[in-house]
This record gives C-alpha cells, sequence and structure tokens, in this order.
C-alpha cells in the first residue's frame, strides 16, 4: 500500500484524496440523472485504463476492445439466464473467455510477426466476427437481443448485481479505483518497464534480453480480462444486450477516445478522458435540443474532440499534471512514478 | 561482477536475396581478450555481429557460446546467456529515462526494480553518466548516448560484450575516455570485448587481436602490428597512409 504512493507528490496526494472522496460522496449530493452520468463516466474511465495497458503502456493498437466486453457480457448474462448462476461467479468465466480471446489474438498477432495497424485489423476482425456469431445463435438471443429479468430495483444485491443506481455506481467507481491502482503498480514493476522498452524499440527490447512474445502476450492477457469485467458490469446494469450495441467498432472506438484525449500512456489519462467526453456529449446534448437538425450534436461533439486533440496532441492530463505541478521534475523521477 | 567467456565463430554464412553479405566467416575471441572487427563499410561486419546476437539466423555455420551452440536462440535467449550488445545506430527507449534505460538491461537477472535501478546507478557511474540520470536519452549528447547504449548493455552483466562503432562520432577525448571505460572493466572483471570500430586510434589502443573482413570474408586476422602491415588490409581498407 505504502509502494503503490511512493513517489507522489505531496499536494498530488491531496488532490487524489480530494476527488476521491468527492466521488465517495457524490450520490448524496447530485440527482438521479447526474448520478447516471457518473456511471458513465467511470465506467469509461476503468474501460480506458484496461485499453491503455495495451497501447499506452505495451504500444500494442486494440481497436477492437468491445470484443472483450462483449464477451464477459454475454457469458457472464448467459450463465445467469440460462443457469441462474450469478455474476460474483459468472465473473470468473467472463474473465476467462476474455483472456483466452485475448490470447487467441495475441498469438496469432505475434506468431506471425503482424505490428501495429495491422494487428489492430486483426482486433477488428475478431470484434466483427464474434459479433456475426452472436448474431446467430439463438442461445444468445441473436438480433433480437439478449434480456435480464429486472427486478425490484429498491434492495441492494451484490451477489446478483441487482440493486440501486447507486450500488452500481459503487461497484463501478471501486472497479476504477482498483484498476487504477493495478495499473500503477504494473507500471513501475518489471512488467511495466519491460512492457515501455517493447513500445519504445522492439529490438533493442530484445537484445536487452525481452522476450517479446512473452510480454506482449501479458499485457493482451491482463488487458481483455479486466476488459471481460467490465462487460460484466455493462451486462447488468444495462440488463439488455444487442450485438451491434456491444460488439461493434463504433463502441471500440467510443471506449477508446477518452483515453486518447486524456492521454496515452498516462494513468490519469483514460479517468481525465471519460471526464471530459461524456459530460460533454451530454452537455451538447441538452444545448443542441432546440436547434431540431439531425446530428448537430454529433457535429459539435466531435468539432470538440477534434479541437481538443489538435491543442493537446499528447493529451489533456500531461497538461494539467504540468499546470498542477504533478508532472514529476527530473529529481523525482527515482521512484519512477508516472501518475 | 562479470566471468568471461569465449565465443567460436564457425562457418557462417548469410546471403540477402541472393546477395552474399558474409561468407563462411571463422573466428575466435579468446576469454578476458579485447578484439576487434575491422573492415571497409559494407563488409559485413554488422551482419556477422546480429548473427552472433541472434537477430539473423545463419544460412550455414554455427555460434558457440563457451562451447554452446547459440543455434536457434532468440535475441533475448543469447542475451541472457552473456552476450551484450550495442547497435551502430543508438535504439534508446526514448521515452524512459537514462536510468530506466539501464534498469531494463538489468531486469534481466533480477525481478525487483529497486534493485535493477541501484545496479543502473553503478553502470551509469562507471561510465560518467550518473548525473544524466533523471534525462531522457533525447536530452543527452550523443557520445552520452552512445555510453548509455553500452551502458544498458553492461547491465544484463554479458560475459562478452559486443560493441558496434561506439567510438563513431566520438572527439578523441571521449573516444580515449570510452577507451579508458573498456580497458578497466576488461582489466577489473575479465569482461570479453569483440568490438567494430572504424576508429583506427580506440582499436590499436584496446585490441590484442584483429580480424578483418572485407566483401564477407575473412581476409586476415592476427596481432594488430601484424595486421595493419598486411598489404591487403592496407590496400582496401586502411591505405597506405596507415603505415605511419
Amino acid at each position: 500500500m505504502k509502494r503503490l504512493f511512493e513517489g507522489v507528490p505531496a499536494h498530488g496526494l491531496v488532490l487524489l484524496a480530494l476527488f476521491a472522496a468527492a466521488l465517495v460522496v457524490a450520490p448524496f449530493l447530485v440527482s438521479n440523472y447526474i448520478l447516471s452520468v457518473l456511471i458513465i463516466v467511470l465506467y469509461f474511465a476503468y474501460i480506458g485504463q484496461a485499453w491503455n495497458l495495451m497501447l499506452g503502456f505495451a504500444g500494442l493498437l486494440s481497436l477492437g476492445h468491445a470484443l472483450f466486453v462483449g464477451i464477459g457480457a454475454y457469458s457472464s448474462a448467459a450463465l445467469f439466464i440460462h443457469f441462474g448462476i450469478p455474476p460474483v461467479i459468472g465473473v470468473f468465466a467472463a474473465i476467462a473467455l476474455s483472456v483466452l480471446m485475448g490470447c487467441l489474438i495475441g498469438y496469432l498477432g505475434f506468431r506471425f510477426s503482424i505490428h501495429g495497424v495491422y494487428f489492430a485489423l486483426l482486433t477488428i476482425a475478431f470484434a466483427e466476427f464474434t459479433l456475426i456469431m452472436v448474431d446467430h445463435t439463438r442461445w444468445l438471443g441473436s438480433t433480437e437481443g439478449f434480456f435480464l429479468p429486472v427486478s425490484n430495483r429498491s434492495s441492494v444485491d451484490l451477489i446478483n448485481l441487482r440493486g440501486t443506481p447507486v450500488m452500481f455506481y459503487y461497484v463501478i467507481l471501486t472497479m476504477t479505483a482498483l484498476a487504477l491502482a493495478l495499473c500503477r503498480w504494473l507500471l513501475n514493476s518489471k512488467l511495466g518497464y519491460y512492457w515501455q522498452a517493447i513500445r519504445e524499440d522492439q529490438q533493442a527490447a530484445e537484445a536487452s534480453g525481452v522476450h517479446l512474445f512473452k510480454y506482449k502476450m501479458i499485457a493482451v492477457a491482463i488487458s481483455s480480462g479486466l476488459t471481460g469485467i467490465a462487460g460484466v458490469f455493462y451486462a447488468f446494469y444495462y440488463n439488455n444486450l444487442f450485438p451491434d450495441a456491444t460488439f461493434g467498432t463504433n463502441r471500440s472506438i467510443e471506449m477508446i477516445l477518452g483515453t486518447i484525449v486524456g492521454g496515452v500512456g498516462t494513468l490519469f489519462g483514460p479517468i481525465i478522458g471519460a471526464f471530459i467526453l461524456t459530460p460533454l456529449g451530454e452537455m451538447l446534448t441538452g444545448l443542441t435540443e432546440g436547434f431540431r437538425i439531425d446530428g448537430i450534436k454529433q457535429f459539435f461533439w466531435g468539432l470538440c474532440v477534434a479541437l481538443i486533440v489538435l491543442f493537446r496532441p499528447s493529451g489533456v492530463w500531461p497538461w494539467i499534471a504540468s499546470l498542477l505541478k504533478l508532472d514529476r521534475k527530473p529529481e523525482d523521477r527515482s521512484s519512477g512514478d508516472r501518475s | 561482477m562479470t566471468s568471461s567467456a569465449s565465443l567460436s565463430v564457425r562457418g557462417i554464412s548469410k546471403s540477402f536475396s541472393g546477395l552474399k553479405a558474409v561468407e563462411n566467416v571463422t573466428f575466435d575471441v579468446v576469454p578476458g581478450s579485447i578484439q576487434a572487427l575491422i573492415g571497409p563499410n559494407g563488409a559485413g561486419k554488422t551482419t556477422i555481429f546480429n548473427m552472433i546476437a541472434g537477430v539473423f539466423r545463419p544460412d550455414t555455420g554455427d555460434v558457440f557460446l563457451d562451447g554452446q551452440s547459440l543455434k536457434g536462440k532468440r535475441p533475448d535467449q543469447i542475451c541472457r546467456a552473456g552476450v551484450g550488445r550495442t547497435f551502430q545506430i543508438v535504439r534508446p527507449f526514448n521515452d524512459l529515462t537514462v536510468a530506466e534505460n539501464v534498469a531494463v538491461g538489468a531486469l534481466t537477472w533480477t525481478d525487483d526494480v529497486k534493485e535493477a535501478r541501484d545496479y543502473a546507478r553503478t553502470v551509469l557511474g562507471l561510465l560518467g553518466l550518473d548525473d544524466k540520470r533523471d534525462a531522457r536519452p533525447t536530452g543527452i549528447t550523443l557520445p552520452d548516448r552512445k555510453c548509455l547504449e553500452v551502458a544498458r548493455a553492461l547491465a544484463t552483466k554479458p560475459k562478452i560484450l559486443l560493441l558496434d562503432e561506439v567510438m563513431a562520432g566520438l572527439r578523441p577525448t571521449e573516444t580515449d575516455r570510452m577507451v579508458d571505460v573498456f580497458r578497466k572493466l576488461n582489466h577489473d572483471t575479465g569482461l570479453t570485448i569483440l568490438l567494430i570500430e572504424h576508429v583506427m586510434r580506440a582499436v590499436m589502443a584496446l585490441s590484442a587481436h584483429i580480424v578483418v573482413v572485407n566483401y564477407g570474408k575473412v581476409i586476415a586476422e592476427g596481432k594488430p602490428e601484424v595486421v595493419t602491415r598486411n598489404p591487403d588490409v592496407l590496400a582496401c581498407y586502411l591505405g597506405a597512409e596507415a603505415v605511419h
């Protein structure tokens, strides 16, 4: 626990504590609508963190991460609907299947030296054909959708993940906090050093004793497993699953935009990005309602994203971090933190 | 810190789409020695290095480290077996600090990041780079980046170090500093060194044995004072003025 915060400047810890405290008390202060927005924000922050582990840490671009959300969502939902197995157990199946799929993609990609955008194409291909497969699987509801029984939402049942939005809020908040802690720990471990070496220069990494295949596979396995957990949350929060809306490439893009805007390769980028993009979308919905022009919201949303990326090409977080003096000064680097 | 190892290169060849880059090259590196591999540009020196380090698989022949064949081993396995190497064109991990770059090398023998970082500082101190440890490789001079390349290779605790033109682009005083470092390493730890080098000042100062390649073949080999008087070597590489 102590090592986790090692090297974070004191005022950074204070800010982090304030931010965490604000999130913990938020359900008591905000309206139901804001709470639902916060749940989506944290959901994207969590997924962004998982995806960032691959691209930001190890330099592996996945454009099909919706695949792992879908696998997690459908597997846990199927176990619940068909066999009555609660998500607390189903989540392990979700993780196992996501990791298995991730490792299959990784094996094909790394065994046959498929690099960069071509690896990204492979991830898209797997997401697309899983989509088609689910489309045609009656057992999973096919195109008509897969529905979880909506029960009384006033009680809290963590085992079956049935309950009020406040419960879901605390579940996703805990998940996001744990993912952040895990990523920070990983980044400062041998794995993190090796991943970054691979990201920066594969040949030099290999010459320095890094087994490329092994460490890339580990990155994919952890990232896909974490994303699979998000799928379980997705299924039990929304209660309905449609193949297109779960596995679609637009879903994969949506879940990585926040991290790109926030700062790829940073620990807080995914969080900041989610806190910018989701509320921005919600705000624009409100602002553009009166215009009655189709697509006007998407137009302004796209414009905002383009402007952010144009002016902060390495992400918003590195800029905020330097404003708050949280970026490590050269002499602070000894602990190797990357907050 | 290290133990020395012998390296035997036995009849290795490599062709790139019909072009014979290296042809039936055989030589030995004696444990604890410093040896140089010289020759004109395009002679195949770096290709030989890449075959030793496992980047290229030789078409024929084999390389032995302390009598163990390195055939079919991946570069990371060869690194762990005790062969450290630098790249002719420096390849630092640009987004990591100098110390972190070197720590990556040290993680071959420890899983403890702190231990790796501590060892990185020791190596950086040895190469006079300790004050730059928190800089990024993009923010230091080329000679320093060359040193960093050496430091990262040294951090893997190699038994034999392959240096690919680490003196190129260095000023004479910097070359002398590097030469001193290698001599000290070799003397203190028995580290075996094989260097590709064009800077004859360094080659003559360091090596006890020189292998000369041209057009992918070994054309001469022996003690520096003998090799540098060999008419073939003079004709293809050193030029007549080198005799003086």
